[in-house]
């Protein structure tokens, strides 16, 4: 890939686009059943045109179970790593990620909750969580941002990270508390914590796929900004770029995205800080490669870490974020040795 | 009428006044040394002026108030070249100085300006950077760094140049190259500087007017012959300049 082309090639939409396929059809045959992909493939076509579908225990594995849920893990992946990437590029920090800003420990704190005291919507039984987490997300980065900007009223970076930081410490507090008056649905409640997509809906992927699409698009289409944040904030300002205005528009779409994110999978770690990493040392730090490159890349690595969670100690599942910590950071590590002996 | 003007400017941190009711004005081809020891508030002025701190007076761009311009519509007149970058990302030289035509085209959907090109080609030139263009900024040294983001600016082909201490760090040889380059760029295109400078042998070289202040107050503005007299000095520095640096500069004749 040559350096001199900014923008995203149709060559590159097909070479990131075929592997997510590939790993996509991988991870939907292979499961505790594995199923040819002859039939999954026609099985899939079939429903899809509503042409009779065979029956058998295989076929609901994979239209009831495995397609919803890795459908739902591309999107997470994608939308983590998309946020991961624009929010390094923001605050000029590699070590940065969708959760900087702490408002997905708060979109955790408002599911804990709802676990911890039964809080449901009466028809939707588990819609619960979802809505609360939601819901604290939003309170959070409004909180989140009010106190920044009384702080700071440039909204500096350090004052972004600074705020995330002890939010966040705040917020795990009040989940342990929480979780000390509840101790009978600790593993429950520790599962969700650490992230999982068991049990996703179509529904799920709706809603993901629309907050991939809005949000997305709005980080996406502020490509060039973040790299003029990610030279510098000062730089930024001085060739013209609005530089309050984009921050708090990617810190809110971002929030958001991540808000959903959450409240349908849990906190899953490491996905964005990682993913924009590899992603860069193969397209570079250009947002205009680097993020499209990123939501392809995250979709395969989340989905090669959810084919792991459900299949290295089978029957017995893992949740996806221990899979993804682990990963995470034996390439985290692989990738700061290698840019030190770059440089 | 002068292209820029400033009235009053007065910058609070806290309690503290850092800037305190500065006035001068800036005519089209002139280069402006704004002159004082560390802490006299030189830096500050700068950044009011490309509105990166709060102040209260006014800053007026040919009689239009600044604070209603648009980020875009400012950097299409003020280019700022600073003392250092720290970079953290691999992006190429091209890239740093592509950047520099953003306020032409700020959106997405704006359409591409036909002089892009043609301009970036022109900055890479100029500068000595043809070769380096697709060479990562994290590999440059010191001076191909200053002299990238000096590119950035010609690409964004502003009406004046704010720089502030931007040849502090380099070694002499990049220091004398930045600032020819510079004063190429001012006598070729007619275009004006505003200058924060330390080194006053410099200002003195390169400047046509000076502003002179210390703790945040204007000492004596205008003409730099002026400004830069015997007492002004002795109020601001304190000691007798003139004997001071002929006593430095004598130790150079052969």
């Amino acid at each position: 890939m040559t350096r001199s082309q900014e923008s995203f090639r149709p060559r590159d939409f097909l070479l990131f686009g075929m592997t997510t396929v590939a790993v996509f059809a991988l991870c939907v045959c292979v499961g505790s059943v594995s199923i040819p992909l002859k039939d999954t493939a026609r099985l899939i076509w079939n429903s899809i045109w509503g042409l009779p579908v065979p029956e058998g225990i295989s076929n609901s594995i994979i239209l009831s179970v495995r397609l919803p849920r890795v459908i739902c893990v591309a999107l997470v992946g994608a939308s983590l790593s998309i946020c991961g990437g624009a929010m390094q590029g923001l605050l000029k920090n590699p070590l940065a990620d969708g959760s900087t800003l702490g408002v997905s420990s708060g979109a955790s704190l408002g599911a804990v909750i709802a676990i911890a005291f039964n809080i449901t919507i009466p028809s939707l039984p588990f819609a619960g969580t979802m809505v609360m987490a939601i819901l604290f997300a939003f309170i959070s980065l409004m909180l989140i941002l009010s106190l920044a900007y009384r702080l700071d009223y440039s909204l500096s970076t350090n004052t972004i990270i600074l705020i995330g930081v002890i939010y966040s410490m705040f917020v795990s507090a009040t989940m342990s508390l929480v979780i000390t008056f509840a101790q009978d649905k600790l593993k429950h409640i520790t599962f969700w914590t650490m992230g999982s997509l068991q049990g996703s809906s179509y529904e799920n992927a709706l809603v993901l796929l629309g907050a991939l699409i809005l949000f997305g698009g709005v980080i996406l289409s502020r490509a060039r900004e973040l790299n003029a944040f990610a030279i510098g904030e000062d730089n930024a300002r001085h060739i013209g770029v609005n530089v309050k205005g984009v921050k708090l528009t990617i810190l809110i779409t971002v929030s958001a995205l991540i808000g959903v994110c959450v409240s349908i999978g849990g906190t899953i770690a490491f996905v964005g800080l990682v993913t924009p990493h590899m992603v860069r040392m193969i397209v570079g730090p250009n947002h205009r490669r680097l993020l499209p490159a990123s939501i392809f890349a995250g979709a395969i690595f989340l989905m090669l870490a959810d084919l792991l969670a459900r299949i290295l100690f089978n029957p017995l599942e893992l949740p996806i974020g221990v899979v993804t910590s682990f990963i995470g950071s034996f390439v985290f590590v692989i990738i700061f040795y290698r840019s030190r002996q770059v440089q | 009428m002068p292209i820029l003007e400033v009235k009053n400017l007065t910058v609070r941190y806290g309690n503290l006044t850092v800037v305190d009711n500065i006035s001068f004005s800036l005519e089209q081809g002139s280069w402006l040394m704004i002159i004082g020891p560390n802490g006299a508030g030189k830096s500050t002025i700068a950044k009011a002026i490309t509105q990166g701190v709060n102040y209260t007076g006014q800053v007026l761009w040919e009689g239009m108030d600044i604070k209603q311009m648009k980020p875009t519509e400012i950097a299409k007149r003020i280019g700022v070249l600073t003392q250092s970058h720290l970079m953290g990302y691999s992006f190429t030289v091209e890239e740093v100085v592509r950047l520099g035509r953003y306020s032409y085209a700020p959106s997405i959907f704006s359409p591409k300006d036909d002089q892009d090109v043609e301009r970036v080609e022109d900055a890479l030139e100029k500068t000595g950077l043809i070769e380096l263009r697709n060479q990562s900024v994290l590999t440059l040294s010191g001076g191909e760094l200053q002299r990238t983001f000096l590119a950035q600016i010609f690409a964004q082909d502003p009406l004046l140049l704010l720089l502030d201490e931007p040849t502090n760090h380099l070694d002499l040889l990049y220091q004398k190259q930045v600032l020819s380059l510079i004063q190429d760029w001012i006598r070729t295109t007619g275009r004006s500087v505003i200058s924060v400078v330390h080194d006053l042998s410099l200002a003195k070289i390169y400047g046509t007017d000076a502003l002179l202040i210390n703790k945040g107050r204007q000492v004596a503005a205008g003409e730099i012959e002026k400004v830069l007299t015997r007492e002004n000095l002795h109020t601001v520095y304190a000691m007798d300049v003139n004997d001071w640096m002929c006593s430095l500069l004598s130790q150079w004749q052969d």
